[in-house]
């Protein structure tokens, strides 16, 4: 373990226009450390994410990731070839809604191994062999290998993008809503899973959720949100049972209320 | 220079001809980089080979012979008229021999004998991107060529394979290009791909609908793409021609009468006359 944080991140700002997308946010992330984003809707926690994920270019500020070879670099200085590698590699980005983290027209398993294939393995068993084993380590029943996310329920979904995603055992994970749409017993499954895997491969993660109770399921530390701007940063129980910002004070009331 | 009256050389005007070569060059540099050009309305419906007509027609000087095949045959009806059209508008000569062409339009096949130097293939094209079948944005095709993340058209490959136990693709199989650019080799058979690789020929591709011409340079490795344990593999015909006795030739099934009697013959009309002509004999003549 090194106390360079693998994600740092400095300022990022983006607008759409003159609406904020996001203003000002700073942190770092360690390894094997999950991260919690909490905030209502358009508080600018997708685009945060994207914008960690180098889809969206921002007006100001940056983030530094830590490489395999311990170097760190400014994402934004990395060519696109660079930055489309480390996506498929290093990180995952499990999407809110799964047909657009999956190819709906594609098999499980097609699913399952693209990123393999992506970089360079050529052996078809092996390929099938890695996605079996992790449609297994998602609980799909690997004997719907061949069959298509069309066919699969919304928590099979997200499970799928889960392996689609780890089978390259990436060290970075963003996850956007992964158990919105989802009801609460497949959500608590999905959620066990997660937790899982956390601790099994040590990933680190952002996860983005506007229910606080996954945000104390999962995270060691959560990033409270809103219009843009951070609120609120700490410890996970900290931020929960002690709030110090009116807003979060509120948020958590009004959770606890309902 | 004129062809027949009213008509430029070969149809097109010579400032479109120069586009047309413009982008012929550009895509002989890139071997397999499809190269967006303007393409031309004909007087032909897409779908009828304007793409390669419109390289034909740029490529073709008034001392060329030309050839048309379509699916090997140069009898069908488009292959006539393509070779009328052109022997029209640019009164040049004209062949059904593929070793006296120059310049050869094919639909679906290239000839059995090994081309040579000097020679043009011109390749009619449809569809020209490979990654289509799976990835509808132009945009975003276009980036997995510029950056050669071809990992999209493994998953083709695989989705194959986890269907049908093999890879069922038999046509349009993609290729990759002097180790970079992939490809789509047109609707010819995967049993024509082989014959692409080193070929001293000059092969071009012309997609009319779609506006894009590539090229495979002579002499440049041609790979098909596929699995180390599903390695790419040509159709292989258990019998030999029927007509002329050729053996690893692409062979049509023909119904012969009404009782559904068939026999398999040279798809390639060219080389099984000139093989009987050297006094070959297949089967059909046996009985
Ligand atoms: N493509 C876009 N064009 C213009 N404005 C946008 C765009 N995407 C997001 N915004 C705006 O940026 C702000 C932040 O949006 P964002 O999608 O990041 O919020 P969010 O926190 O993910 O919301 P939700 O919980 O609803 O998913 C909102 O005001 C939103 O309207
Ligand atoms: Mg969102």
């Amino acid at each position: 373990m090194t106390n360079v944080p693998l994600l740092s991140v400095e300022g990022l700002t983006m607008r759409y226009g003159t609406r904020t997308g996001c203003a000002d946010v700073s942190f770092d992330l360690h390894d094997g450390e999950v991260l919690a984003v909490v905030g209502e809707s358009g508080s600018g926690k997708t685009t945060l994410l994207r914008l960690l994920a180098q889809e969206l270019a921002p007006d100001a500020g940056r983030v530094r990731y830590r490489m395999r070879d311990g170097g760190v670099r400014d994402l934004a200085t990395l060519d696109e070839a660079a930055q489309r590698l480390l996506a498929r590699t290093e990180w995952g980005y499990i999407r809110q809604d799964a047909t657009d983290g999956l190819r709906m027209s594609v098999s499980a398993g097609g699913n399952a191994g693209e990123r393999l294939m992506a970089i360079g393995m050529r052996h078809y068993g092996q390929i099938r062999g890695a996605a079996s084993d992790w449609l297994r380590r998602v609980e799909i029943d690997p004997a719907r290998i061949d069959e298509t996310p069309q066919s699969f329920s919304g928590g099979m979904r997200q499970r799928l993008q889960i392996a689609r995603n780890l089978i390259t055992e990436p060290r970075l994970v963003l996850m956007d809503e992964p158990t919105s749409g989802l009801d609460v017993s497949v959500q608590a499954r999905l959620l066990d899973l997660v937790r899982g895997l956390v601790t099994e491969l040590g990933l680190a993660i952002v996860i983005v959720t506007h229910d606080l109770a996954v945000a104390r399921l999962l995270s060691h530390r959560m990033m409270v949100m809103r219009r843009g701007c951070v609120i609120e940063t700490g410890l996970t129980d900290r931020v929960l049972d002690d709030p110090e910002a009116p807003y979060t004070q509120l948020l958590v009331s009004s959770v606890l209320a309902a | 220079m004129t062809g027949a009256i009213g008509y430029n050389f070969a149809y097109l005007d010579e400032q479109t001809k120069r586009m047309i070569r413009r982008a012929i060059l550009k895509a002989i540099a890139i071997p397999g980089y499809q190269v967006p050009f303007a393409s031309r309305e004909m007087p032909m419906p897409y779908g009828w080979g304007t793409g390669g007509v419109q390289v034909t027609a740029a490529v073709l000087g008034p001392r060329d012979v030309l050839k048309v095949i379509d699916q090997g045959a140069d009898d069908t009806t488009n292959a006539v008229s393509i070779r009328a059209f052109f022997r029209n508008t640019a009164g040049i000569a004209t062949t059904t021999r593929t070793s006296e062409a120059t310049v050869i339009q094919t639909r679906h096949r290239i000839p059995e004998g090994r081309l040579h130097e000097g020679q043009i293939l011109v390749f009619q094209v449809p569809i020209p991107e490979p990654l289509r079948f799976l990835e509808p944005r132009e945009t975003e095709t276009r980036r997995l060529h510029a950056l050669a993340e071809y990992g999209l058209m493994q998953v083709k490959l695989y989705e194959d394979i986890s269907r049908h136990g093999h890879i069922a693709t038999t046509y349009a199989y993609p290729v990759a290009v002097e180790g970079r650019y992939v490809m789509d080799p047109s609707p010819t058979p995967k049993f024509d791909n082989p014959k692409m690789d080193n070929s001293p020929a000059l092969q071009l591709f012309g997609a009319g609908r779609e506006r894009r011409i590539y090229a495979v340079p002579p002499y440049t490795n041609v790979r098909s793409l596929d699995f180390e344990d599903h390695p790419f593999r040509a159709q292989e015909f258990a019998e030999p021609c029927a007509l002329c006795g050729a053996i690893g030739v692409y062979l049509d099934e023909v119904v012969m009468d009404d009782r559904g009697r068939r026999m398999f013959v040279c798809s390639d009309t060219d080389h099984c006359e000139t093989r009987r002509a050297a006094g070959h004999r297949g089967g059909a003549f046996g009985l």
